[in-house]
């Protein structure tokens, strides 16, 4: 098979690789934000059921993870398809590892900004939401922009649980016309590929979320 | 539903799974200690082309997937000669990729010294070697110390990958005893309780390392 035919044969595995990266980016995104904001609750039962969450998923691994819900929980009675232990998977995952961002973000905006909000005479949710967010959440991006690239390279895990991902259309490749450093070096470019825009557009909103602050 | 007889009776094979899995994470990170501090080296040399090469695999080897990375190490290398054991190959990816990494805490740990220590070594006539091995980096390496422990324990929660270049640690097991026994649930759950059960303390008491390093200073 010729380069190009390669890569046509490949790229049927990119969108699963892209919609899976989307979708359990989304997940993970409002993970982050509940479990985040969760951990700071006033409520203990609230900070303590964010805290297990985050710390199960941290001390686990991934792929344990996907195994777990791909092969164990049908056992549970709870049978999903292979995208949506994917998703849930790799969503999860990012969550837990997301909501240090937002917390630690949240920490890092100085006290006397919450003061002056209640001096301003605002509610726990204003200040939150127009003082101390906005200004938390410029902070993250850096972290964020990391934790994609995270989450597109925990991606190639799904083929191992069956899923026509990039991967997989590279072992299929790979067992049918043994081209194999053609092969694996176009996808180790490939994803590399994904992974640049992702890093420049990351930069980009870092960028212009912070003009005119200093 | 959960068999606790089941538990116990497939628990020791999954403990001594540990064995290779604990030794393939030890091993890739001394691997990627070292691979590490020589790619900080190399970004840093003088010479524009090796710093940029350097720095360009760094970026490459970062944004790329470590299950394909071991892929390409397990079937590629192969076809040039250099057939690798499935522990071998999992040690080179994994130390690599995480050499990556590590060699940007490296460079953290190396931009903290004040130039005034270059300064100084130069002064005394200390000659590059003697700059890197007696000055800098005995004050470079302590404060990054709780950092290469955090990868420590991320490398170990990733060596479950390796079963996916057959190599037989506590997943692979895992999945053995599921296919053979139709019952998934308990080996994946021992293994998922076993990498918690090491990592959240292992990195309590770094947090604590931590926290006593940046008391006394």
């Amino acid at each position: 098979m010729s380069t190009l035919d390669l890569i046509y044969a490949l790229l049927k595995g990119l969108e699963v690789t892209l919609v899976l990266t989307v979708l359990s980016m989304i997940l993970g995104f409002v993970l982050a934000f509940v479990a985040g904001l969760g951990r700071l609750s006033k409520y203990k039962i609230v900070r303590t059921i964010s805290a297990i969450y985050v710390e199960v998923i941290r001390g686990t691994s991934l792929l344990v993870q996907l195994f777990w819900i791909y092969f164990a929980l049908p056992i549970l009675g709870i049978r999903l398809p292979a995208m949506a232990a994917g998703i849930l998977a790799l969503g999860l995952n990012s969550g837990a590892y997301g909501s240090e961002i937002v917390r630690s973000s949240i920490l890092s905006v100085p006290e006397g900004q919450n003061e002056a909000g209640i001096a301003l005479n605002m509610t726990r949710f204003q200040r939150m939401w127009r003082i101390i967010m906005p200004q938390a959440f410029v902070m993250m991006l850096p972290g964020f922009g990391n934790l994609q690239i995270e989450l597109l390279k925990g991606t190639a895990l799904v083929s191992l649980i069956t899923l026509a991902d990039l991967t997989y259309q590279a072992n299929v490749l790979n067992a049918s016309t043994l081209e194999t450093t053609k092969i694996f070096g176009i996808l180790l470019i490939m994803y590399y590929l994904i992974a640049w825009p992702m890093t420049k557009g990351i930069r980009w909103l870092e960028n212009r979320l912070t003009v005119g602050r200093y | 539903m959960w068999d606790w007889n089941f538990t116990i009776s497939i628990l020791p094979e999954i403990l001594s799974a540990l064995k290779i899995t604990v030794l393939a994470t030890v091993t890739s990170f001394f691997f990627a200690l070292i691979l590490g501090l020589i790619l900080t080296m190399l970004s840093r040399v003088r010479i524009k082309s090796i710093a940029m090469i350097t720095r360009k695999f760094i970026d490459f080897v970062r944004n790329t997937p470590l299950l394909v990375q071991l892929y390409f190490i397990f079937y590629v290398f192969p076809q040039y000669g250099v057939a690798l054991e499935p522990f071998t190959a999992g040690v080179i990816g994994l130390g690599m990729h995480y050499s990556t990494y590590l060699s940007e805490v490296y460079r953290g740990g190396i931009e903290a010294i004040p130039e005034g220590q270059w300064e100084a070594a130069k002064a005394l006539n200390f000659d590059r070697a003697n700059t890197w091995t007696k000055i800098i980096l005995p004050q470079a390496i302590p404060p990054i110390i709780p950092v290469l422990g955090n990868y420590l324990i991320v490398m170990f929660k990733e060596t479950p990958l390796l079963s996916a270049i057959t190599l037989v640690e506590i997943l692979q097991t895992a999945k053995t005893i599921g296919a053979n026994s139709f019952r998934y649930l308990e080996a994946f759950t021992i293994v998922g309780v076993l990498f918690l059960l090491l990592s959240y303390p292992s990195s309590r008491l770094i947090r604590s390392l931590e926290l006593r390093l940046n008391k006394n200073r």
